[in-house]
C-alpha cells in the first residue's frame, strides 16, 4: 500500500507525571537547587496570577473601590452589583440588548464551528488517508499549501463573498443590494467550518488506522460512510478530543472576524462586546469587570476538566499563540 | 490499488469491476464535496480574488473599480505610514518572541526538576493562555492606566517612580508595555511545549555526561540545550508567524497610538480596509505581509537546515 511511506502520526507526548529525575546528585546540593527553583517560580506564578486574582476582586467591587488606593486585593463591600447588571438582572445597562446574550452568541458560534469542523475535517482526513481516487493527492497538496497563507489576505474577499450571498440579508438573486450573510450567524460560523490544519492533523492521525481493519469491514458488506462513523471515528477519538478543544477555544475567543463582519449589538459575541465596551470608553468598569470573568470561566473550566488533553493537544498540534 | 495485495482483494475486484469501484470512489468523491466546497470559497477562491483586488482601486462605496496596474505596489512601497508599522511589527516581534522563548525555557527547565507543587505552579503559569485575549488585554489596560492603574500605584509606593507613568499614552512607553503583556500572555505556551520536549530528552545522555564529569550547567548547555533545538525553531517560527500578525492587544489598549507608535502591520491593514474601506489596496498590504513571513520562514527554516549538519 502507498500509505507506508507516509508521516507517522503525532505520538501523543506524556507530560509532567513522574519522571526519572535527570542527573540531580541527593542531599544538601539537590536541596539547594530544588530551593533555588521555588525562589524564582514562586514569586514569578504569584505575577501570573495576580491580574486574575484583581480582576476577580475588581468584579464584586462597587465601582467605586475599583478606584480606591491602595487596591483592595479583598473587596471589603462585596457587591453582585456589576455581576447584576451585566447579565440584565434588576436592572439593565446603558445601552443595547443584555449582554448575556454576548454569551449565548459566542457559545452557539463556538459550538457550531467545532462540531462543523470535527465533522467535516474528519471526513476530507478519512478520504486523504484512506482512499485512492484520482485527484486526492493534487487536492490534499492544494489544502497544505494554503496553511501557510496568513488570514489577513482571505479577510477581504471573505467580506465580500458574504456581502453577496444572493437571497440573503436583502439580497437579490444576484447577491446586490443587501448586506447578505454579513452580521448573521452563517458568516460567523461557515467561513471556520472547515481547517486545513485539522484536516492535517486528522489525517495524520487516521493514516496509523491498519487498512486491514477497514478491508475487513468492507468485505462484511459495511458501507463507506458506516466505516467512517463506526470504525475511524471511534479509533481517532483522542485526536478529535484535542483538535476539537482548540477549535472551541479559538472560536471562543476569536475577536478579528466577528470585529469585521458583526454590527448589529444583538449578534455580538462575548469578546467583540467586551471589546468595543473598553473601546468605546465606557465607564462601568464593574460591569465590564463581571463580563470579563464569565467570558473566562468557560475557557478555565474546560482546560481543568481536560488538562491532560490540553497540554498534550498544544503540545502536538502547537496550536493558540 | 497496487497489485500486490491479498487474494481476498483481487477476488472482489474481479467480480466488483469498474462499476464497483466508480461507486467507492463516488463516496469518497461524496465524502470531500462539502469541506472541498467551503475551502474552494473561502481560501481558493478568497485568494485568487485577493490577488486580482490587489490590481484594482476598490472601495466598497465606490462603484467604480478601476484596473491600476500596479499602482497599490509602488503605493505600498512608497507608505511610510506601512513601513514604520512593519518597523513596528519587527520591534514587536524581535523583543517579545525571544523573551517569551527565553523565560517559558527557563520555567519549564525549573518545572522538569521534582519539585512538590509542580502541577499547580504549571497551571499558574498556563492560566493566561487559557484566557480569551481580549480580556487580558482589558485587564492589561486597566492595570497600566495612569490615575488608578496597579503598577503605578506599586511602582511608586516603592519609590521606583516619583510620578505615575502613562504607560499606554507615552510615545517610549506604549510599545514595550503591549510587549510586557504580550510576554506575560505567552510564556505558559512555550513553557508547555519546553516541558514536553524535555521529557522526551533521553535520559541517557545525562548519565553518560555526568560520568563524563559534566556539571549541572554544562549538562544543561551541552546536552538539554542542543536536544530542544527543535523545538526552539519550532517555536520561533510559530511565535514570529503570531506576533506577525498581532492585532488584538493594540486594537484594545492603544488603538495603534500615541502617533502611530504601536501601529502594527495588520492594525494598519485593518484601518486601511475597515476605516477606510480601500479594499484593493488593503489587500496588495496583506501581500505585502505575506511576503515577509515567508520570506522569514525560509530564512529560518534554511538555517535550522544548515545548523543540523
Amino acid at each position: 500500500m502507498s500509505t507506508t511511506t507516509a508521516p507517522q502520526p503525532p505520538q501523543p507526548v506524556e507530560v509532567v507525571t513522574a519522571l526519572p529525575d535527570p542527573g540531580i546528585p541527593p542531599g544538601r546540593r539537590r536541596r539547594t537547587w530544588l530551593w533555588l527553583a521555588y525562589l524564582v517560580l514562586v514569586p514569578g506564578a504569584l505575577l501570573f496570577v495576580a491580574p486574575f486574582a484583581w480582576l476577580v476582586s475588581a468584579s464584586f467591587q462597587r465601582i467605586g473601590d475599583m478606584f480606591s488606593y491602595p487596591p483592595q486585593w479583598i473587596p471589603q463591600d462585596p457587591s453582585l452589583d456589576g455581576y447584576r447588571q451585566f447579565l440584565g438582572i434588576g436592572q439593565e445597562f446603558a445601552g443595547g440588548p443584555q449582554a448575556w446574550r454576548w454569551f449565548l452568541n459566542s457559545a452557539f458560534v463556538a459550538t457550531s464551528v467545532t462540531v462543523l469542523q470535527l465533522f467535516f475535517n474528519s471526513l476530507a482526513a478519512y478520504v486523504f488517508a484512506k482512499r485512492q481516487f484520482p485527484g486526492r493527492d493534487l487536492i490534499f497538496a492544494l489544502f497544505l499549501i494554503t496553511m501557510m497563507i496568513p488570514g489577513q489576505i482571505t479577510l477581504i474577499p471573505n467580506y465580500l463573498v458574504l456581502k453577496h450571498v444572493p437571497l440573503f440579508g436583502g439580497n437579490d438573486i444576484f447577491g446586490q443590494g443587501g448586506s447578505g450573510w454579513l452580521d448573521s450567524y452563517y458568516g460567523l460560523i461557515l467561513p471556520g467550518a472547515v481547517s486545513a490544519f485539522g484536516i492535517f492533523l486528522l489525517r495524520q492521525y487516521m493514516v496509523s488506522i491498519p487498512d486491514e481493519l477497514l478491508d475487513a469491514a468492507r468485505i462484511d458488506g459495511a458501507s463507506e460512510l458506516r466505516i467512517y462513523a463506526r470504525i475511524v471515528l471511534p479509533l481517532c477519538r483522542p485526536a478529535l478530543a484535542a483538535t476539537g478543544i482548540f477549535t472551541f477555544q479559538g472560536a471562543w475567543e476569536d475577536f478579528f472576524w466577528p470585529l469585521i463582519i458583526v454590527s448589529s449589538p444583538d449578534k455580538y459575541t462575548a469578546p467583540l462586546g467586551l471589546a468595543l465596551f473598553v473601546v468605546e470608553n465606557r465607564t462601568q468598569w464593574d460591569v465590564l469587570m463581571a463580563g470579563s470573568v464569565i467570558a473566562s470561566l468557560p475557557m478555565i473550566v474546560v482546560f481543568i476538566i481536560f488538562q491532560r488533553q490540553f497540554i498534550q493537544g498544544i503540545a502536538v498540534s502547537g496550536l493558540k499563540g | 490499488m497496487t497489485t500486490a495485495t491479498a487474494p481476498a482483494t483481487t477476488v472482489s475486484r474481479h467480480r466488483h469491476g469498474l462499476w464497483w469501484r466508480v461507486r467507492r470512489n463516488g463516496s469518497a468523491y461524496g465524502f470531500l464535496a462539502v469541506p472541498l466546497l467551503l475551502f474552494m470559497v473561502f481560501t481558493v477562491f478568497a485568494l485568487v480574488f485577493a490577488f486580482y483586488l490587489t490590481f484594482h482601486e476598490w472601495s466598497i462605496i465606490e462603484p467604480e473599480r478601476p484596473f491600476v496596474g500596479l499602482q497599490n505596489y509602488s503605493d505600498m512601497l512608497a507608505d511610510e505610514s506601512y513601513l514604520r508599522s512593519i518597523v513596528n511589527t519587527f520591534y514587536f516581534t524581535g523583543v517579545s518572541v525571544p523573551v517569551t522563548m527565553a523565560i517559558g525555557l527557563l520555567v519549564a527547565l525549573l518545572l522538569n526538576l521534582p519539585l512538590r507543587g509542580r502541577g499547580i505552579i504549571r497551571t499558574l503559569y498556563f492560566l493566561p493562555v487559557v484566557t480569551p485575549f481580549v480580556v487580558i488585554a482589558i485587564v492589561w489596560k486597566w492595570l497600566y492606566n495612569g490615575d488608578f492603574g496597579l503598577f503605578n500605584y506599586y511602582l511608586m509606593q516603592t519609590g521606583i517612580i516619583e510620578s505615575p507613568l502613562l504607560f499606554l499614552a507615552d510615545p517610549d512607553l506604549a510599545m514595550p508595555s503591549v510587549i510586557a503583556m504580550s510576554i506575560w500572555s505567552g510564556v505558559g505556551f512555550s513553557m508547555v511545549i519546553y516541558l514536553a520536549a524535555l521529557q522526551a530528552v533521553p535520559f541517557q545522555l545525562y548519565e553518560a555526561a555526568r560520568v563524563d564529569g559534566a556539571t549541572r550547567l554544562q549538562q544543561l548547555w551541552h546536552v538539554t540545550i542542543p536536544q530542544l533545538r527543535p523545538t526552539t525553531v519550532f517555536l520561533l517560527v510559530i511565535g514570529i508567524i503570531n506576533s506577525f500578525q498581532v492585532f488584538t492587544q493594540i486594537f484594545i489598549m492603544t488603538s495603534g497610538g500615541p502617533v502611530e507608535r504601536t501601529t502594527t502591520v495588520v492594525y494598519f491593514i485593518y484601518n486601511a480596509a475597515f476605516k477606510f474601506y480601500e479594499f484593493g489596496y488593503a489587500s496588495t498590504l496583506a501581500f505585502g505581509l505575506f511576503a515577509l513571513l515567508f520570506v522569514f520562514t525560509l530564512v529560518q527554516l534554511h538555517l535550522y537546515r544548515k545548523g543540523e549538519q
